[in-house]
Protein backbone atom coordinates (compact mmCIF):
# COMPACT_ATOMS: atom_id res chain seq x y z
CA UNK A 1 0.00 0.00 0.00
CA UNK A 2 1.15 3.50 -0.69
CA UNK A 3 0.01 4.73 2.69
CA UNK A 4 3.10 5.51 4.74
CA UNK A 5 3.64 3.54 7.95
CA UNK A 6 2.83 5.57 11.10
CA UNK A 7 6.18 4.66 12.52
CA UNK A 8 9.09 2.49 11.46
CA UNK A 9 10.95 0.22 13.88
CA UNK A 10 14.28 1.39 12.52
CA UNK A 11 15.31 4.29 10.34
CA UNK A 12 18.12 2.91 8.26
CA UNK A 13 19.91 5.53 6.27
CA UNK A 14 23.14 7.21 5.30
CA UNK A 15 25.13 10.00 6.85
CA UNK A 16 27.33 11.75 4.28
CA UNK A 17 30.24 13.86 5.41
CA UNK A 18 30.63 16.81 3.03
CA UNK A 19 33.87 17.75 4.76
CA UNK A 20 35.50 14.46 3.83
CA UNK A 21 33.97 13.72 0.43
CA UNK A 22 36.47 14.40 -2.34
CA UNK A 23 34.05 13.83 -5.22
CA UNK A 24 35.90 10.80 -6.58
CA UNK A 25 32.65 9.22 -7.91
CA UNK A 26 33.66 5.87 -6.38
CA UNK A 27 30.25 5.51 -4.71
CA UNK A 28 28.52 6.21 -8.04
CA UNK A 29 30.46 3.42 -9.73
CA UNK A 30 30.06 0.93 -6.88
CA UNK A 31 26.32 1.62 -6.76
CA UNK A 32 25.89 1.17 -10.49
CA UNK A 33 27.92 -2.04 -10.40
CA UNK A 34 26.09 -3.68 -7.52
CA UNK A 35 22.62 -2.63 -8.59
CA UNK A 36 23.15 -3.74 -12.17
CA UNK A 37 24.13 -7.26 -11.16
CA UNK A 38 21.80 -7.91 -8.25
CA UNK A 39 18.25 -7.12 -7.05
CA UNK A 40 15.76 -5.94 -9.68
CA UNK A 41 16.06 -4.81 -13.27
CA UNK A 42 19.65 -3.83 -14.17
CA UNK A 43 20.59 -0.16 -14.46
CA UNK A 44 20.80 0.14 -18.22
CA UNK A 45 22.88 2.41 -20.41
CA UNK A 46 21.49 3.74 -23.65
CA UNK A 47 23.80 4.29 -26.60
CA UNK A 48 26.84 3.87 -24.31
CA UNK A 49 29.49 4.10 -27.01
CA UNK A 50 27.56 6.34 -29.39
CA UNK A 51 27.14 10.05 -29.83
CA UNK A 52 24.36 10.49 -27.29
CA UNK A 53 25.07 8.24 -24.32
CA UNK A 54 22.75 8.09 -21.31
CA UNK A 55 22.13 5.78 -18.41
CA UNK A 56 20.38 5.11 -15.14
CA UNK A 57 22.13 5.86 -11.87
CA UNK A 58 20.83 5.72 -8.31
CA UNK A 59 23.48 7.99 -6.89
CA UNK A 60 25.17 10.98 -8.45
CA UNK A 61 27.79 13.33 -7.05
CA UNK A 62 27.48 17.03 -7.82
CA UNK A 63 30.22 19.54 -7.08
CA UNK A 64 29.55 23.07 -5.95
CA UNK A 65 31.69 26.10 -5.36
CA UNK A 66 30.89 28.25 -2.34
CA UNK A 67 32.47 31.62 -1.77
CA UNK A 68 31.85 34.18 0.94
CA UNK A 69 32.74 37.86 0.53
CA UNK A 70 36.52 38.37 0.80
CA UNK A 71 37.25 34.68 1.34
CA UNK A 72 38.76 32.07 -0.95
CA UNK A 73 36.28 29.81 -2.75
CA UNK A 74 35.78 26.27 -1.50
CA UNK A 75 34.58 23.19 -3.31
CA UNK A 76 31.90 21.00 -1.77
CA UNK A 77 30.93 17.65 -3.30
CA UNK A 78 27.38 16.54 -2.61
CA UNK A 79 26.43 12.95 -3.39
CA UNK A 80 22.68 12.67 -3.89
CA UNK A 81 20.62 9.48 -3.72
CA UNK A 82 17.30 8.54 -2.13
CA UNK A 83 17.06 10.01 1.37
CA UNK A 84 14.48 7.39 2.49
CA UNK A 85 12.22 10.16 3.78
CA UNK A 86 9.91 9.56 6.72
CA UNK A 87 7.21 11.48 4.90
CA UNK A 88 8.08 10.25 1.43
CA UNK A 89 5.96 12.09 -1.18
CA UNK A 90 7.04 9.62 -3.86
CA UNK A 91 5.23 6.81 -2.04
CA UNK A 92 1.83 8.42 -1.58
CA UNK A 93 1.49 9.61 -5.19
CA UNK A 94 2.05 6.13 -6.63
CA UNK A 95 -1.19 4.92 -8.24
CA UNK A 96 -0.32 1.22 -8.28
CA UNK A 97 1.17 0.60 -4.86
CA UNK A 98 4.56 -0.16 -6.43
CA UNK A 99 6.26 2.42 -4.22
CA UNK A 100 6.29 1.62 -0.54
CA UNK A 101 8.11 2.35 2.68
CA UNK A 102 8.96 -0.63 4.85
CA UNK A 103 7.65 -0.45 8.40
CA UNK A 104 10.50 -2.59 9.75
CA UNK A 105 13.47 -0.48 8.66
CA UNK A 106 12.06 2.54 6.81
CA UNK A 107 13.64 1.69 3.45
CA UNK A 108 11.69 3.10 0.48
CA UNK A 109 11.47 0.53 -2.31
CA UNK A 110 9.78 -0.05 -5.68
CA UNK A 111 7.95 -3.29 -6.34
CA UNK A 112 8.97 -3.75 -9.96
CA UNK A 113 6.12 -6.17 -10.66
CA UNK A 114 3.61 -3.38 -10.05
CA UNK A 115 5.35 -0.29 -11.49
CA UNK A 116 3.78 1.13 -14.66
CA UNK A 117 6.56 3.67 -15.17
CA UNK A 118 4.24 6.68 -15.04
CA UNK A 119 6.99 8.78 -13.47
CA UNK A 120 4.77 10.60 -11.00
CA UNK A 121 6.98 9.53 -8.06
CA UNK A 122 10.00 11.13 -9.76
CA UNK A 123 8.01 14.36 -10.07
CA UNK A 124 7.12 14.21 -6.39
CA UNK A 125 10.74 13.75 -5.26
CA UNK A 126 12.53 17.07 -4.62
CA UNK A 127 15.95 15.43 -4.75
CA UNK A 128 15.97 13.89 -8.24
CA UNK A 129 16.58 10.54 -6.57
CA UNK A 130 14.43 8.44 -8.88
CA UNK A 131 15.27 7.65 -12.48
CA UNK A 132 13.12 5.74 -14.93
CA UNK A 133 15.14 3.01 -16.58
CA UNK A 134 14.59 3.38 -20.29
CA UNK A 135 15.26 -0.29 -21.07
CA UNK A 136 13.09 -1.84 -18.36
CA UNK A 137 10.51 0.96 -18.20
CA UNK A 138 10.63 0.71 -14.43
CA UNK A 139 11.35 3.39 -11.86
CA UNK A 140 14.69 2.76 -10.20
CA UNK A 141 15.90 4.13 -6.91
CA UNK A 142 18.37 3.48 -4.11
CA UNK A 143 17.41 0.33 -2.19
CA UNK A 144 19.98 1.04 0.51
CA UNK A 145 21.41 -2.22 -0.89
CA UNK A 146 18.67 -4.18 0.82
CA UNK A 147 20.21 -7.28 -0.79
CA UNK A 148 23.56 -6.65 0.93
CA UNK A 149 22.73 -5.36 4.39
CA UNK A 150 20.78 -8.47 5.46
CA UNK A 151 22.74 -10.92 3.28
CA UNK A 152 24.29 -13.59 5.46
CA UNK A 153 26.19 -15.02 2.50
CA UNK A 154 28.42 -11.96 2.57
CA UNK A 155 31.22 -11.41 5.09
CA UNK A 156 29.99 -9.16 7.89
CA UNK A 157 32.04 -6.13 6.82
CA UNK A 158 30.33 -6.23 3.44
CA UNK A 159 26.83 -6.00 4.91
CA UNK A 160 26.60 -2.27 4.26
CA UNK A 161 25.47 -0.46 1.10
CA UNK A 162 27.97 -0.72 -1.78
CA UNK A 163 28.57 3.06 -1.76
CA UNK A 164 29.53 2.99 1.93
CA UNK A 165 31.75 -0.05 1.52
CA UNK A 166 33.65 1.49 -1.37
CA UNK A 167 34.10 5.08 -0.16
CA UNK A 168 37.89 5.55 0.04
CA UNK A 169 37.72 8.55 2.38
CA UNK A 170 35.16 7.17 4.79
CA UNK A 171 32.76 9.97 3.99
CA UNK A 172 29.72 7.70 3.95
CA UNK A 173 28.24 6.12 7.06
CA UNK A 174 25.36 3.66 7.34
CA UNK A 175 23.21 2.92 10.37
CA UNK A 176 19.95 3.32 12.28
CA UNK A 177 19.13 7.00 12.55
CA UNK A 178 16.04 6.17 14.61
CA UNK A 179 18.24 5.00 17.51
CA UNK A 180 19.72 8.04 19.30
CA UNK A 181 22.60 5.90 20.63
CA UNK A 182 23.74 4.57 17.25
CA UNK A 183 27.10 5.71 15.87
CA UNK A 184 25.45 7.54 12.99
CA UNK A 185 23.04 9.40 15.31
CA UNK A 186 25.94 10.47 17.52
CA UNK A 187 27.84 11.65 14.47
CA UNK A 188 24.87 13.71 13.34
CA UNK A 189 24.51 15.22 16.82
CA UNK A 190 28.26 16.03 17.09
CA UNK A 191 28.65 17.55 13.66
CA UNK A 192 25.31 19.30 13.24
CA UNK A 193 24.03 17.01 10.47
CA UNK A 194 21.30 18.61 8.38
CA UNK A 195 18.41 17.74 6.06
CA UNK A 196 18.24 18.71 2.39
CA UNK A 197 15.32 21.04 1.65
CA UNK A 198 13.66 20.66 5.07
CA UNK A 199 10.85 23.13 4.23
CA UNK A 200 9.30 20.64 1.82
CA UNK A 201 8.33 18.53 4.83
CA UNK A 202 9.73 15.25 3.52
CA UNK A 203 11.62 14.53 6.78
CA UNK A 204 14.60 12.82 5.14
CA UNK A 205 16.33 10.07 7.10
CA UNK A 206 19.69 10.57 5.39
CA UNK A 207 21.71 13.42 6.88
CA UNK A 208 24.53 15.55 5.53
CA UNK A 209 27.41 16.72 7.73
CA UNK A 210 28.39 20.28 6.80
CA UNK A 211 31.98 21.10 5.82
CA UNK A 212 33.99 22.02 8.94
CA UNK A 213 34.67 25.75 9.27
CA UNK A 214 38.00 26.73 7.75
CA UNK A 215 40.41 28.95 9.66
CA UNK A 216 41.68 32.23 8.23
CA UNK A 217 45.33 32.99 7.59
CA UNK A 218 46.81 35.99 9.39
CA UNK A 219 49.85 36.11 7.16
CA UNK A 220 49.82 37.31 3.57
CA UNK A 221 52.14 34.94 1.72
CA UNK A 222 51.87 36.66 -1.64
CA UNK A 223 52.53 40.19 -0.40
CA UNK A 224 55.72 41.87 -1.75
CA UNK A 225 58.54 41.76 0.87
CA UNK A 226 59.72 45.29 0.12
CA UNK A 227 58.16 48.22 -1.69
CA UNK A 228 61.49 49.64 -2.90
CA UNK A 229 64.35 47.42 -4.10
CA UNK A 230 67.60 47.93 -2.17
CA UNK A 231 71.26 46.87 -2.50
CA UNK A 232 72.28 45.21 -5.76
CA UNK A 233 68.69 45.00 -7.01
CA UNK A 234 68.24 48.68 -6.17
CA UNK A 235 71.32 49.58 -8.22
CA UNK A 236 70.12 47.35 -11.08
CA UNK A 237 66.69 48.96 -10.97
CA UNK A 238 68.17 52.44 -11.16
CA UNK A 239 70.64 51.46 -13.88
CA UNK A 240 67.91 49.95 -16.04
CA UNK A 241 65.68 52.99 -15.51
CA UNK A 242 68.46 55.22 -16.87
CA UNK A 243 68.92 53.23 -20.07
CA UNK B 1 8.69 20.05 -16.77
CA UNK B 2 8.79 18.00 -19.94
CA UNK B 3 5.51 18.54 -21.84
CA UNK B 4 4.74 14.94 -22.85
CA UNK B 5 2.36 15.00 -25.87
CA UNK B 6 0.41 12.05 -24.47
CA UNK B 7 -0.35 13.95 -21.26
CA UNK B 8 -1.33 17.11 -23.14
CA UNK B 9 -3.67 15.15 -25.42
CA UNK B 10 -5.08 13.26 -22.46
CA UNK B 11 -5.83 16.28 -20.27
CA UNK B 12 -7.40 18.20 -23.15
CA UNK B 13 -9.52 15.45 -24.71
CA UNK B 14 -10.74 13.85 -21.53
CA UNK B 15 -11.31 17.30 -20.03
CA UNK B 16 -13.60 18.13 -22.95
CA UNK B 17 -15.22 14.69 -22.86
CA UNK B 18 -15.99 14.75 -19.14
CA UNK B 19 -17.03 18.40 -19.45
CA UNK B 20 -19.56 17.42 -22.12
CA UNK B 21 -20.74 14.52 -19.93
CA UNK B 22 -21.29 17.03 -17.10
CA UNK B 23 -23.80 19.02 -19.15
CA UNK B 24 -25.42 15.95 -20.73
CA UNK B 25 -26.05 14.56 -17.26
CA UNK B 26 -27.89 17.74 -16.35
CA UNK B 27 -30.04 17.39 -19.47
CA UNK B 28 -28.34 20.19 -21.37
CA UNK B 29 -29.14 19.93 -24.20
CA UNK B 30 -32.36 18.01 -23.53
CA UNK B 31 -32.14 15.53 -26.37
CA UNK B 32 -33.15 11.92 -27.06
CA UNK B 33 -32.92 9.39 -29.86
CA UNK B 34 -30.35 9.93 -32.61
CA UNK B 35 -29.34 13.40 -31.43
CA UNK B 36 -28.65 12.06 -27.95
CA UNK B 37 -26.63 9.26 -29.51
CA UNK B 38 -24.49 11.81 -31.37
CA UNK B 39 -23.79 13.80 -28.21
CA UNK B 40 -22.97 10.75 -26.10
CA UNK B 41 -20.84 9.36 -28.91
CA UNK B 42 -18.75 12.55 -28.95
CA UNK B 43 -18.41 12.56 -25.16
CA UNK B 44 -17.38 8.89 -25.04
CA UNK B 45 -14.93 9.30 -27.94
CA UNK B 46 -13.21 12.32 -26.40
CA UNK B 47 -12.96 10.87 -22.89
CA UNK B 48 -11.92 7.38 -23.99
CA UNK B 49 -9.38 8.54 -26.58
CA UNK B 50 -7.97 10.86 -23.91
CA UNK B 51 -7.74 8.09 -21.32
CA UNK B 52 -6.10 5.74 -23.83
CA UNK B 53 -3.66 8.50 -24.85
CA UNK B 54 -2.65 8.87 -21.21
CA UNK B 55 -1.35 5.31 -21.27
CA UNK B 56 0.84 5.90 -24.35
CA UNK B 57 3.79 7.11 -22.30
CA UNK B 58 3.55 4.20 -19.85
CA UNK B 59 6.36 1.77 -20.54
CA UNK B 60 4.77 -0.98 -18.41
CA UNK B 61 1.14 -1.09 -19.48
CA UNK B 62 0.81 -4.68 -18.29
CA UNK B 63 0.64 -3.48 -14.69
CA UNK B 64 -1.99 -0.82 -15.47
CA UNK B 65 -4.77 -2.66 -13.63
CA UNK B 66 -3.02 -1.94 -10.32
CA UNK B 67 -3.50 1.79 -10.95
CA UNK B 68 -7.04 1.44 -9.58
CA UNK B 69 -5.82 0.20 -6.20
CA UNK B 70 -4.35 3.17 -4.33
CA UNK B 71 -7.30 5.55 -3.97
CA UNK B 72 -6.49 6.14 -0.30
CA UNK B 73 -3.41 8.24 -1.06
CA UNK B 74 -2.94 8.71 -4.80
CA UNK B 75 -4.80 11.33 -6.85
CA UNK B 76 -3.81 9.51 -10.04
CA UNK B 77 -5.44 6.33 -8.77
CA UNK B 78 -8.54 8.28 -7.70
CA UNK B 79 -8.77 9.86 -11.13
CA UNK B 80 -8.65 6.47 -12.83
CA UNK B 81 -11.39 5.05 -10.60
CA UNK B 82 -13.73 8.05 -10.85
CA UNK B 83 -13.21 8.21 -14.63
CA UNK B 84 -14.27 4.58 -15.03
CA UNK B 85 -17.23 5.04 -12.64
CA UNK B 86 -18.32 8.08 -14.67
CA UNK B 87 -18.12 6.19 -17.96
CA UNK B 88 -20.26 3.33 -16.54
CA UNK B 89 -22.77 5.70 -14.97
CA UNK B 90 -23.27 7.46 -18.27
CA UNK B 91 -23.97 4.14 -19.98
CA UNK B 92 -26.95 3.90 -17.60
CA UNK B 93 -28.01 7.41 -18.66
CA UNK B 94 -27.24 7.24 -22.38
CA UNK B 95 -28.98 3.96 -23.21
CA UNK B 96 -32.41 4.88 -21.73
CA UNK B 97 -32.19 8.40 -23.19
CA UNK B 98 -31.32 7.23 -26.67
CA UNK B 99 -33.65 4.22 -26.93
CA UNK B 100 -36.48 4.95 -24.50
CA UNK B 101 -36.50 8.74 -24.41
CA UNK B 102 -36.33 8.52 -20.61
CA UNK B 103 -35.06 11.62 -18.78
CA UNK B 104 -32.92 9.85 -16.13
CA UNK B 105 -32.85 12.93 -13.89
CA UNK B 106 -31.38 11.41 -10.72
CA UNK B 107 -28.78 9.23 -12.46
CA UNK B 108 -27.98 12.20 -14.68
CA UNK B 109 -27.16 14.46 -11.74
CA UNK B 110 -25.12 11.66 -10.17
CA UNK B 111 -23.21 11.18 -13.45
CA UNK B 112 -22.56 14.92 -13.70
CA UNK B 113 -21.22 14.88 -10.16
CA UNK B 114 -18.83 12.03 -11.05
CA UNK B 115 -17.73 13.86 -14.23
CA UNK B 116 -17.04 16.98 -12.15
CA UNK B 117 -15.01 14.98 -9.61
CA UNK B 118 -13.00 13.35 -12.43
CA UNK B 119 -11.93 16.74 -13.74
CA UNK B 120 -11.00 17.95 -10.24
CA UNK B 121 -8.91 14.82 -9.60
CA UNK B 122 -7.00 15.50 -12.84
CA UNK B 123 -6.16 18.98 -11.56
CA UNK B 124 -5.19 17.62 -8.15
CA UNK B 125 -2.54 15.33 -9.67
CA UNK B 126 -0.62 18.50 -10.50
CA UNK B 127 -1.72 20.65 -7.58
CA UNK B 128 -0.42 18.13 -5.02
CA UNK B 129 3.21 18.51 -6.15
CA UNK B 130 5.10 20.44 -3.49
CA UNK B 131 8.15 20.09 -5.72
CA UNK B 132 6.58 22.22 -8.47
CA UNK B 133 5.65 25.46 -6.66
CA UNK B 134 4.03 26.98 -9.75
CA UNK B 135 1.33 24.30 -9.75
CA UNK B 136 0.75 24.22 -6.03
CA UNK B 137 -2.10 26.73 -5.77
CA UNK B 138 -5.91 26.62 -5.61
CA UNK B 139 -6.24 28.00 -9.14
CA UNK B 140 -4.74 24.87 -10.74
CA UNK B 141 -7.77 22.58 -10.20
CA UNK B 142 -10.11 25.53 -10.85
CA UNK B 143 -8.37 26.06 -14.19
CA UNK B 144 -8.77 22.37 -15.10
CA UNK B 145 -12.43 22.48 -14.04
CA UNK B 146 -13.25 25.62 -16.05
CA UNK B 147 -11.44 24.27 -19.10
CA UNK B 148 -13.55 21.11 -18.95
CA UNK B 149 -16.91 22.69 -18.14
CA UNK B 150 -16.38 25.65 -20.49
CA UNK B 151 -15.24 23.50 -23.40
CA UNK B 152 -17.96 20.96 -22.55
CA UNK B 153 -20.66 23.64 -22.61
CA UNK B 154 -19.35 24.79 -25.98
CA UNK B 155 -19.65 21.23 -27.33
CA UNK B 156 -23.09 20.89 -25.75
CA UNK B 157 -24.26 23.97 -27.64
CA UNK B 158 -24.88 25.97 -24.45
CA UNK B 159 -23.36 29.15 -25.91
CA UNK B 160 -24.13 31.63 -23.15
CA UNK B 161 -23.02 29.33 -20.33
CA UNK B 162 -19.87 28.52 -22.28
CA UNK B 163 -19.22 32.23 -22.81
CA UNK B 164 -19.42 33.03 -19.09
CA UNK B 165 -17.30 30.01 -18.15
CA UNK B 166 -14.60 30.90 -20.68
CA UNK B 167 -14.62 34.47 -19.38
CA UNK B 168 -14.12 33.06 -15.87
CA UNK B 169 -11.36 30.84 -17.27
CA UNK B 170 -9.57 33.92 -18.64
CA UNK B 171 -9.58 35.54 -15.19
CA UNK B 172 -8.46 32.32 -13.51
CA UNK B 173 -5.58 31.96 -15.98
CA UNK B 174 -4.40 35.48 -15.14
CA UNK B 175 -4.55 34.80 -11.39
CA UNK B 176 -2.90 31.39 -11.83
CA UNK B 177 0.02 32.87 -13.78
CA UNK B 178 0.47 35.69 -11.28
CA UNK B 179 0.43 33.42 -8.23
CA UNK B 180 2.55 30.87 -10.10
CA UNK B 181 5.22 33.47 -10.88
CA UNK B 182 5.36 34.45 -7.20
CA UNK B 183 5.64 30.81 -6.13
CA UNK B 184 8.32 30.09 -8.72
CA UNK B 185 10.34 33.13 -7.66
CA UNK B 186 10.17 31.99 -4.03
CA UNK B 187 11.41 28.46 -4.68
CA UNK B 188 14.90 29.32 -3.40
CA UNK B 189 18.43 29.10 -4.70
CA UNK B 190 21.15 26.52 -5.18
CA UNK B 191 22.53 27.66 -1.80
CA UNK B 192 19.20 26.86 -0.10
CA UNK B 193 18.83 23.50 -1.84
CA UNK B 194 22.33 22.34 -0.94
CA UNK B 195 22.16 23.75 2.59
CA UNK B 196 25.44 25.59 1.99
CA UNK B 197 24.11 29.16 2.25
CA UNK B 198 26.27 29.76 5.35
CA UNK B 199 29.37 29.35 3.16
CA UNK B 200 28.45 32.24 0.89
CA UNK B 201 27.44 32.31 -2.76
CA UNK B 202 26.96 28.81 -4.13
CA UNK B 203 27.16 27.79 -7.77
CA UNK B 204 27.35 24.43 -9.47
CA UNK B 205 30.88 23.58 -10.48
CA UNK B 206 30.33 20.17 -12.02
CA UNK B 207 27.13 18.21 -12.52
CA UNK B 208 26.90 14.56 -11.61
CA UNK B 209 26.59 13.54 -15.25
CA UNK B 210 28.26 14.40 -18.51
CA UNK B 211 25.38 13.12 -20.63
CA UNK B 212 21.64 13.72 -20.58
CA UNK B 213 19.62 11.76 -18.08
CA UNK B 214 16.03 11.13 -17.04
CA UNK B 215 15.88 13.73 -14.29
CA UNK B 216 17.23 16.49 -16.52
CA UNK B 217 15.07 15.51 -19.52
CA UNK B 218 11.93 15.27 -17.43
CA UNK B 219 12.29 17.97 -14.80
CA UNK B 220 14.84 20.53 -15.87
CA UNK B 221 13.04 21.29 -19.15
CA UNK B 222 13.46 24.99 -19.81
CA UNK B 223 12.49 25.68 -23.41
CA UNK B 224 9.01 26.85 -22.42
CA UNK B 225 10.34 29.61 -20.20
CA UNK B 226 11.83 31.57 -23.08
CA UNK B 227 8.62 32.61 -24.84
CA UNK B 228 6.32 32.18 -21.86
CA UNK B 229 5.04 35.77 -21.87
CA UNK B 230 4.05 35.71 -25.56
CA UNK B 231 2.52 32.25 -25.35
CA UNK B 232 0.44 33.33 -22.36
CA UNK B 233 -1.09 36.18 -24.33
CA UNK B 234 -1.84 33.86 -27.25
CA UNK B 235 -3.34 31.17 -24.99
CA UNK B 236 -5.41 33.70 -23.07
CA UNK B 237 -6.80 35.28 -26.24
CA UNK B 238 -7.52 32.04 -28.10
CA UNK B 239 -8.74 29.84 -25.24
CA UNK B 240 -10.60 32.42 -23.20
CA UNK B 241 -11.13 36.03 -24.21
CA UNK B 242 -11.97 35.73 -27.95
CA UNK B 243 -14.36 32.76 -27.74
CA UNK B 244 -16.00 34.31 -24.67
CA UNK B 245 -16.51 37.58 -26.55
CA UNK B 246 -17.95 35.79 -29.58
CA UNK B 247 -20.30 33.65 -27.49
CA UNK B 248 -21.53 36.46 -25.25
CA UNK B 249 -21.80 39.27 -27.80
CA UNK B 250 -23.34 37.47 -30.77
CA UNK B 251 -26.66 35.63 -30.98
CA UNK B 252 -26.25 31.87 -30.45
CA UNK B 253 -25.85 29.86 -33.62
CA UNK B 254 -23.86 27.05 -35.17
CA UNK B 255 -21.46 29.35 -37.00
CA UNK B 256 -20.48 31.40 -33.94
CA UNK B 257 -20.21 28.27 -31.79
CA UNK B 258 -17.98 26.63 -34.38
CA UNK B 259 -15.81 29.74 -34.64
CA UNK B 260 -15.49 29.89 -30.85
CA UNK B 261 -14.50 26.21 -30.76
CA UNK B 262 -12.00 26.69 -33.59
CA UNK B 263 -10.29 29.40 -31.53
CA UNK B 264 -10.64 27.63 -28.19
CA UNK B 265 -8.99 24.34 -29.22
CA UNK B 266 -5.59 25.70 -30.35
CA UNK B 267 -5.74 28.01 -27.34
CA UNK B 268 -5.99 25.14 -24.87
CA UNK B 269 -3.27 23.19 -26.66
CA UNK B 270 -0.88 26.14 -26.30
CA UNK B 271 -2.00 26.83 -22.73
CA UNK B 272 -1.63 23.20 -21.69
CA UNK B 273 1.78 22.88 -23.35
CA UNK B 274 2.89 25.99 -21.48
CA UNK B 275 1.41 24.70 -18.20
CA UNK B 276 3.98 21.89 -18.30
CA UNK B 277 6.82 23.53 -20.20
CA UNK B 278 7.16 26.60 -17.99
CA UNK B 279 6.79 24.78 -14.66
CA UNK B 280 9.97 24.71 -12.59
CA UNK B 281 10.82 21.66 -10.49
CA UNK B 282 12.88 22.33 -7.36
CA UNK B 283 15.41 19.66 -8.38
CA UNK B 284 16.58 22.20 -10.98
CA UNK B 285 18.17 24.12 -8.09
CA UNK B 286 20.73 21.32 -7.70
CA UNK B 287 21.56 21.84 -11.37
CA UNK B 288 21.86 25.59 -10.92
CA UNK B 289 18.76 26.11 -13.10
Amino acid sequence: MTALPDKTDKKLGLVIDLDTCVGCQGCVTACKGWNTQNYGAPLSDTDPYGADPGGTFLNRVFSYEAQAEGRPAQTVHIPRSCLHCDDAPCVTVCPTGASYKRSEDGIVLVNEDRCIGCGLCAWACPYGARELDHEAGIMKKCTLCVDRIYNENLPEEDRVPACVRTCPTGARHFGDLGDPDSDVSKLVADRGGYDLMPDLGTKPVNKYLPPRPKDTLNTQPLKAVADKPQGFLGWLDKALEKL
Amino acid sequence: MHPAPSVIIFTILSGLGFGLFFWLGLGMPDVSGGTAFAFFFIAYTLSCVGLIASTFHLPNKKNAIYAFSQWRTSWLSREGIVAVVTLFTFALIAIPRIFLGAEMVFTGVLGSFFAFVTVITTGMIYTQMKTIPRWRQPMTPVMYMLHALGGGALLAGESKIAGWLLLALSLVLLVMWRVGDQHAAARGTTADATGLAHLGEVRMLESGHTARNYVVDEMVYRIGRKHAAKLRVIALALAGVLPAAILLLTPPGHVTAFLALALHLPGIVIGRWLFFAEAEHVVGLYHGK
